[in-house]
């Protein structure tokens, strides 16, 4: 009985706390890169989002594009890709509004890169997929509707 | 032990358009296997991309990004020779480095 338990334990919580330390970077093997925002793929909803980043305001703008097929067969690779042609890029996140948890990706760029990214996300069903750029200090945003007509969270 | 990384890099004027494909699992933590358990998240956290050893971009990834991640991005000021260096590590702690010269 008590073998079961620590089975238990060593399965499930052990897990959990590794999860916990790497992300507050714990496990650092480089110190260059920053530890996980957990936090910030946490949320369900654009707001939400926003807010875990710290974001007050993100304004629309026709300076990004959002390419990806309108229409995925196949909910679990999605190819998206995001470009801006705003001045200054210095941040990209991808987010997928109806995920479980709407952060697929950010990207920090130094100015020696361009906003320019491309990925491929799953998605478990159609939704509205975000850009958010931040460029020049300011936050703006883009979206486009994926529709899925098989989803990438089967099983 | 993960499997390289292939990354391909073209350079056209002086921007270099880079595209990585890495081989991982990407575990969402929400799959069930066929015993009814779900399968413990297991992804990569982050990316870091370096041109000659200087960082250009760092990227963090959360669970949805897809299996075998295909990553695109672009730096400006490169030549053909330079070194692009790839670099990811995920929520178990193991991490993976590859290396690839502009063409």
């Amino acid at each position: 009985m008590s073998m079961n338990r620590r089975d238990v334990l060593k399965a499930s919580g052990g897990a959990a706390v590794y999860t916990a330390l790497a992300s507050m970077g714990f496990f650092a093997a480089n110190p260059a890169m920053a530890s996980w925002k957990k936090e910030w793929f946490e949320t369900k909803s654009i707001a939400d989002t926003l807010k875990a980043m710290g974001i007050g305001n993100a304004a629309n703008s026709n300076d990004i594009t959002i390419t990806s097929p309108d229409i995925a067969e196949n909910g679990a690779v999605v190819p998206v890709g995001v470009s801006s042609s705003l001045k200054n890029p210095q941040m990209v996140a991808v987010m997928v509004e109806k995920n479980p948890t709407m952060m697929a990706g950010f990207y920090e760029f130094t100015p020696a890169a361009l906003a320019d990214v491309s990925m491929r996300v799953k998605m478990g069903q159609s939704s509205d997929v975000y850009a958010l750029v931040k460029a020049d200090g300011k936050f703006f945003m883009a979206k486009k509707e994926i529709k899925v007509t098989l989803g990438g969270c089967g099983g | 032990m993960s499997s390289p990384m292939r990354i391909r890099a073209k350079v056209e004027g002086d921007v270099a358009d880079v595209r990585v494909l890495m081989s991982h699992e990407m575990e969402t933590g929400q799959r069930k296997a066929s015993d009814g358990k779900l399968v413990p998240a297991w992804f990569i956290q982050d990316v870091t991309a370096a041109l000659n050893g200087k960082t250009v971009m760092t990227a963090q990834w959360g669970p949805a990004v897809s299996k075998n991640p295909y990553l695109q991005f672009k730096v400006k000021g490169a030549k053909a020779g330079d070194k692009i260096t790839v670099t990811w590590k995920d929520n178990k702690g193991e991490s993976r480095t590859d290396e690839a010269a502009i063409a």
